[in-house]
């Protein structure tokens, strides 16, 4: 695998379908839109994406500001006083990288600047481990950053687009993630739009304020006595009611444009199904063949393939799962918290005001990079179906695939 | 360089009406480097009692602009703005030369934000970096810093029956920055304003990364009274304590001798912080302290004669 690569696009049309792995394709994407500044810590497994960029940076074919900062602290640190220098900023990190920048998160969704990240899901220490799950960006709900789960290199690509849109729409910083090595680091064909369509479709970035417009000077980041935190508080929580809005009408612009589908959720053989999975992630396209085997036993399975995790995606999961009788969450976290991880308990608690609401389960899988086959979500599928009819409350909820 | 009387009708960049305590040193500090820094010029602060004093909102005494955003990143946010500075002065959407001075106190300096200025110097940022050195944490109530003396009391190294105060000396900051090879360091403090001034002026001639260490007595933390804040500031000099120096592109300079130096005890005499040491069981530490402060200020002063200065 090349550094700079696989691409042999000009950037100029012609052939634009190209082979790239998840991290060379979200690499693409930066070099496409090419923000003003990208500051940036390697970490396994999005490094790549920091080599690749940084080597776009060295060959001059974009005109970014690169920071090769000491820390993923330093890199937020960074990227979020050059946002608010008027300037487009982005970064990529993994994990313990996420995990150092938690600090930061806060501040950057707090000052509403539109920043995006890439981040490749990696689990989190201890003990350590490269590999995939989804604990990093799930430990980071609560600071206020839209969160885009992708199944595949051509919807992270698509999605990190969309996403510098949709942050600078709402002001609000957006974060694209991918699962370690098995997105980041497979090779996959990806359609790629000309960097004349990337540019026009997000246009220029026009910040809020402008910490550089030495004439007229702002203090940014004041201290806020309890007076008026609240209200600064409030004010961004209403940017996160709003931002699923922005995401649709961004997502349905993409399409009109460039006739690529993004949903906020995907939905696959649910038309007539009243046995579900729920996930995200690459696990969606595993559960899909798991999908497509039971459908030729006759069994009625779907998938619901969550795309959008922050914010919570209200009205389209009711919609969703509104005749499903029992619905299995595949959760790549373990949450620790003796009743479940954050998907579990916020899909669940969505459909409690439901009239008719699923049975719903707990299945953490994966940890730690865990491999997940169709033959197992196959399995997953066949128990809720033996569950389907018992007694809600008599149901063990809390189940785990593939552990010892 | 512009002399005082000159300054002193320059517009105030920080203005009155902050919520300091009387006799701060560090807001005197800030006062006098914006007074002497070349204009524009764009400003980051860490979390403490810089930022609690200037910004409580809606309110602020900056005239300048000026970015807060956390407590140990002062110097990558400075990284950050003077990143975005470069590639939008290069795309046309700035026109002029920014001048861009990041305020840390010594915890944001010395401590929790010293990988972040480690990583800025190295990575050569063009900026000021002026460290208000007060010698603990006072935003969070006197708590021992690595700038903190030795044999201080604090909260965090209180005096007590068995241990006489802070038991380390004081972290080196300025040979921690002068080994990065900064084209230009220097030590001053409030009470001598042109040597301030023309610190700034120097720092600010230089392309990448520079430092000012200043000394800024506070009255809270030191245990003095805030009429004294300019008198402890000059004695810290005149015992040699906080020798006023710089570092030019590998040159040391002496920038102030005083005419008669003065014992430690002058010092050390006007700060609570210190008065355990006055005690007829602890002479001994007056005498290690002493003996440090000329150990340390030889070492200086072989730096000076290798430089022929």
């Amino acid at each position: 695998m090349s550094q700079k690569g696989s691409s042999n696009c000009d950037g100029k049309g012609g052939e634009m379908i190209l082979a790239k792995t998840g991290n060379e394709a979200l690499a693409f994407a930066m070099k496409q839109i090419e923000p003003d500044v990208v500051a940036a810590y390697p970490i396994t497994p999005s490094t790549e994406i920091v080599q690749i960029f940084s080597s776009y940076v060295a060959d001059g074919l974009v005109g970014t500001e690169f920071v090769a900062v000491e820390s993923e602290h330093s890199a937020m640190s960074a990227c979020i006083a050059a946002a608010a220098s008027g300037a487009r900023a982005m970064t990529a990190t993994s994990s313990q990288g996420l995990a150092l920048m938690h600090e930061m998160l806060f501040i950057a969704s707090g000052l509403r600047l539109p920043i995006v990240l890439c981040v490749v899901n990696r689990s989190l220490s201890s003990p350590l481990n490269i590999h995939c799950d989804h604990t990093d960006s799930l430990a980071s709900r609560d600071s206020g950053w839209i969160q885009i789960f992708c199944e595949d290199a051509q919807e992270a690509y698509d999605s990190l687009i969309c996403a510098v849109k949709i942050a600078e729409s709402i002001f609000l910083p957006v974060m694209v993630t991918i699962d370690g090595f098995i997105i980041s680091h497979c090779l996959q064909k990806i359609d790629v739009l000309t960097d004349e369509e990337v540019k026009s479709f997000i246009g220029e970035y026009r910040p809020n304020y402008n910490l550089l417009d030495v004439d007229n000077p702002i203090t940014l980041g004041p201290a806020c006595l309890p007076d008026s935190f609240f209200e600064h508080k409030r004010a961004q929580a209403e940017g996160m009611y709003q931002a699923l809005a922005v995401i649709e009408k961004v997502f349905k612009e993409y399409e009109k444009r460039f006739a690529r589908p993004l949903s906020i959720i995907e939905e696959y053989q649910t038309a007539d199904a009243e046995v579900g999975i729920l996930c995200m992630g690459s696990t969606a396209g595993t559960a899909k063949v798991a999908v497509d085997n039971l459908r030729k036993k006759g069994h009625k399975v779907g998938l619901f393939k969550l795309r959008i995790f922050r914010p919570i995606a209200v009205k389209y999961l009711q919609r969703a799962l509104k005749n499903i009788k029992i619905l299995g969450i595949l959760e790549r976290m373990e949450g620790l918290s003796a009743f479940g991880g954050p998907l579990f308990n916020e899909v669940r608690s969505v459909l409690y005001d439901e009239a008719k609401r699923p049975i719903i389960l707990s299945y953490v899988y994966g940890l730690g990079g865990r491999e997940i086959t169709p033959e197992e979500i196959e399995e997953v599928f066949l128990e809720l179906i033996s569950l389907k009819n018992k007694r809600r409350k008599s149901i063990e909820k809390f189940r785990y695939i593939n552990v010892r | 360089m512009k002399s005082i009387k000159e300054l002193l009708k320059e517009p105030e960049l920080f203005s009155s009406g902050h919520r300091a305590c009387a006799g701060c040193g560090e807001v005197l500090a800030v006062r006098q480097v914006l007074l002497a820094s070349q204009k524009p010029v764009a400003c980051a602060m860490p979390t403490g009692c810089l930022e609690i004093v200037s910004t409580i909102f809606p309110h602020t005494a900056w005239q300048v602009p000026m970015f807060h955003s956390a407590f140990e990143n002062a110097a990558a946010t400075i990284s950050g703005m003077e990143a975005a500075y470069r590639v939008l002065r290069r795309k046309g959407k700035i026109d002029k030369k920014i001048y861009f001075i990041a305020f840390g106190g010594d915890g944001g300096t010395y401590d929790i934000g010293f990988q972040a200025l480690s990583g800025a110097i190295e990575r050569r940022h063009s900026f000021l970096y002026v460290c208000t050195d007060n010698q603990a944490y006072m935003n969070t109530g006197i708590q021992r810093s690595s700038a903190t003396p030795q044999f201080a009391h604090t909260t965090t190294s209180p005096k007590g029956e068995k241990l006489p105060g802070k038991l380390q000396p004081r972290k080196d900051i300025m040979e921690i920055v002068i080994a990065h090879e900064v084209p230009y360091a220097a030590q001053t403090t409030v009470a001598f304003f042109s040597d301030l001034v023309k610190k700034v002026e120097k720092a600010q001639s230089y392309e990448g990364p520079t430092f000012i260490n200043i000394l800024v007595p506070c009255p809270l933390g030191w245990g003095h009274l805030p009429s004294l804040t300019i008198e402890i500031s000059r004695l810290a000099v005149e015992t040699n304590f906080w020798p006023l120096y710089e570092y030019e592109n590998g040159v040391y300079r002496l920038t102030y001798k005083p005419s008669e130096v003065k014992p430690i005890t002058e010092w050390l005499k006007l700060q609570n912080r210190f008065a355990h040491l006055f005690e007829e069981k602890n002479k001994h530490l007056l005498e290690e302290f002493q003996k440090y402060v000329d150990e340390k200020f030889q070492k200086l002063l072989k730096k000076f004669e290798a430089s022929g200065k």
